[in-house]
């Protein structure tokens, strides 16, 4: 019997081919979707990670208020005593210290004169200490364009926008004007030895990264830190860790309501990205739920279309004497290993276009010109466990599914009416 | 020939509900009909023709009375002992034959014993034999849509009988048919009925059946009006 419903099946194409086509289209739209979503969401969540909101960040309560404006004046201090506490307390994750600062970028000209002035985000990381993670971090060696990395004190990197905008290259000087941490003017000459583009509009638009040290001494920052980035060793922001760290050191700290109190926020607490989060954490759910529905409403049509044909089947099944629970049983079958095939192939078809996008990316560079979005320029679709797997939801719950209602018509109907339909 | 009662009906009738009331379909019908029968049942449309052979056929439940089919009383039949009742003593012809599409000659006719307990060979022995009877051994192969009316007619007549049913039920079996495919088919299945004692029992209203019948019962609504045995055919073959 299974034989020759299998074989009946394989020649019926409005009841196989065209089925496993639909649902293979529908997988394949879902693994792709999942993909690109996947991918956009934890570049967006990598990025403002690194670039930004660490996995944790501690700075000052009146900073934390006023973080925009780079104040400084507001930093943490003690900063190596702190880290270090910090550090032992959470060994799991990775603690380091980075100033932001606005400033005038100078550069003279062969006189010594002002030739060309503009302004700069300052970024101060740890560049040169051995065994720093920073410059990883921030994927800088990969986005020189010209030049090289910083090897001593008093080299720094600047945007390559920023360099074609002012004529210069590596191997120039440049002063840097400032405000001291006690608001004093600051003044500071290092030389460019590189020029980057991170592909992240909202950095690549005027930044200048410089070692860490060196920002501290041209602000008066010694041994202080503006901003205080844990990350958890492994790079993956963990929500449930993070928000649970959070509430303890912020539960521990003894003056809270003093504006110099340290306070830590998480990832979700900063750059609104909690929605993000949050929506990244149902994408799958509402992408899986969405073509559930969409296909099951194809299937369901395609099914009833076939189903009607099939009236003809089922009534001289039943004729023959089948039980219609056993009849009802195969039609379920042949649903299964039709979204089991159709699932497949989905995947298989889904995959191609998602590789693609993994590895190539849609540059979107030029929508995002006047972005301030920690988001990478070139987007790209990231391939999980998951994408393998979220394609065996809509594509075996709507083919089952929309057998399972169509097939209820078996019992809805009196045999004799069933029968009947055969007759027209 | 003995006058073994194969199928009894008392005092059956039939209602359909129909808006907020019933429409009575069949009333008060009691009929016997015996193993070996060539019954006919003819009236015009809508007196009750097909809703008594699917009660007899078991695939409806009679309103009201009994209907006794081969021994078993179809209105307290679950519906899994109905089944097995189509499935091992009854075959059923329709007029517009029914075949599965995408299945062969061979494999329509095989369909039906694939529910019974026969091994590959009993059953390839029984569709040869089937197919031979209705004369299209050469057509062994083709899909339905591949052949004449007439010739789906003949396949639908071997799927009836290829599991050797005691009654074979044919609603309107010639209505799609002309006049010499309906002549055919009429002795194809009165050569069935004498090979095997098969009580077939049609319902039609086509006058070129009608001269086949050995007994035809007149329905009109929903009543009998008339049985009379004994068709002139018959009468001329006996003499
Ligand atoms: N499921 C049903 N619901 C309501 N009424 C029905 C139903 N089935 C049949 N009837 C009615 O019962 C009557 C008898 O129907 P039946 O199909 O038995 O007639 P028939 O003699 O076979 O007619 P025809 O020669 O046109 O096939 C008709 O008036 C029909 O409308
Ligand atoms: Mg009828």
């Amino acid at each position: 019997m299974i034989r020759f419903l299998i074989k009946g099946l394989l020649r019926d194409r409005s009841r196989s081919l065209f089925p496993v086509m639909v649902v293979a289209i529908g997988v394949a739209l879902t693994v792709l979707l999942q993909s690109w979503i996947n991918g956009v969401m934890s570049d967006m969540i990598r990025s403002n990670a690194n670039y930004s909101t660490g996995h944790i960040k501690l700075t000052t309560r009146a900073y934390a208020a006023n973080e925009e404006q780079n104040p400084n004046d507001l930093a943490l201090l003690d900063a190596g005593p702190l880290t270090d506490r910090l550090q032992k307390k959470y060994p799991g994750l990775h603690f380091v210290s980075r100033i932001r600062f606005g400033g005038l970028l100078d550069i003279p000209d062969e006189q010594g004169e002002t030739r060309e002035q503009a302004p700069v985000a300052g970024l101060g990381i740890d560049l040169l200490s051995p065994g720093s993670t920073e410059a990883d971090r921030l994927n800088i060696r990969k986005s020189i364009i010209r030049g090289r990395m910083p090897e001593k004190p008093g080299e720094v990197l600047v945007s390559e926008d920023l360099a074609r905008k002012l004529a210069v290259g590596p191997g120039r000087a440049a002063t840097v004007l400032g405000s001291t941490m006690y608001g004093s003017m600051a003044m500071h000459n290092f030389t460019i030895v590189g020029t980057v583009r991170f592909g992240i509009a909202a950095m690549d638009r005027g930044a200048m990264v410089a070692d860490l040290d060196d920002v501290r001494r041209m602000l008066d920052m010694e041994d202080t830190a503006a901003e205080l980035l844990g990350y958890f060793d492994d790079g993956q922001y963990r929500d449930t860790a993070a928000v649970r760290i959070v509430a303890e050191v912020n539960a521990a700290v003894d003056n809270p309501t003093d504006e110099f109190a340290p306070v830590m926020r998480a990832l979700r607490d900063q750059n609104d990205l909690a929605e993000y989060l949050d929506l990244a954490k149902n994408m799958t759910r509402i992408i899986s739920g969405v073509f559930v529905v969409a296909m099951s409403i194809v299937l369901w049509n395609l099914g009833l279309i076939a189903g009607l044909r099939r009236y003809g089947e089922i009534g001289v099944r039943l004729a023959i004497g089948e039980q219609k629970g056993h009849i009802y049983c195969s039609m379920l079958l042949e649903s299964v290993a039709v979204g089991l095939l159709g699932t497949l192939a989905g995947i298989a078809v889904g995959l191609i276009p998602a590789w693609y996008l993994q590895e190539y990316g849609v540059d979107i560079g030029a929508m995002m010109d006047n972005s301030s979005m920690m988001i990478s320029s070139v987007m790209r679709a990231q391939i999980t466990v998951q994408t393998f797997l979220i394609g065996f939801v809509p594509g075996l719950l709507s083919t089952v599914l929309g057998t399972a209602l169509a097939g209820t018509g078996i019992y809805r109907r009196q045999t004799s009416q069933l029968f009947k339909e055969l007759e027209v | 020939m003995d006058k073994q009662i194969i199928v009894q009906t008392k005092r059956l009738t039939k209602h359909f509900p129909v808006g907020g009331g019933q429409f009575t379909a069949l009333r008060d019908i009691n009929l016997t009909f015996s193993k070996g029968e060539f019954t006919g049942v003819v009236g015009p449309s809508g007196s009750g023709k097909t809703t008594l052979l699917n009660i007899i056929g078991s695939l409806d439940a009679p309103s009201e009375g009994s209907v006794t089919v081969l021994g078993k009383p179809v209105e307290a039949l679950t519906h899994k002992q109905a089944a097995d009742l189509r499935c091992r003593h009854l075959g059923f012809i329709f007029q517009t034959y029914n075949l599965l599409p995408v299945y062969t000659v061979y494999e329509n006719v095989e369909f039906p014993l694939l529910l019974l307990d026969l091994s590959a060979k009993e059953r390839e022995e029984a569709v040869l034999q089937a197919v031979e009877s209705v004369g299209l051994m050469p057509k062994l192969k083709s899909r339905p849509a591949q052949l004449s009316g007439g010739e789906c007619q003949r396949v639908a007549i071997a799927r009836a009988m290829v599991k050797k049913p005691a009654i074979v039920l044919a609603d309107e079996p010639t209505a799609n048919l002309d006049a010499e495919n309906s002549h055919h088919i009429l002795q194809t299945m009165e050569k069935l009925n004498t090979k095997f004692q098969t009580t077939f029992i049609f319902s039609t209203h086509d006058d070129k059946v009608i001269q086949y019948l050995r007994r035809k019962i007149t329905l009109e609504d929903g009543e009998v009006a008339e049985d009379q045995e004994a068709g002139i055919r018959d009468q001329e073959e006996e003499g």
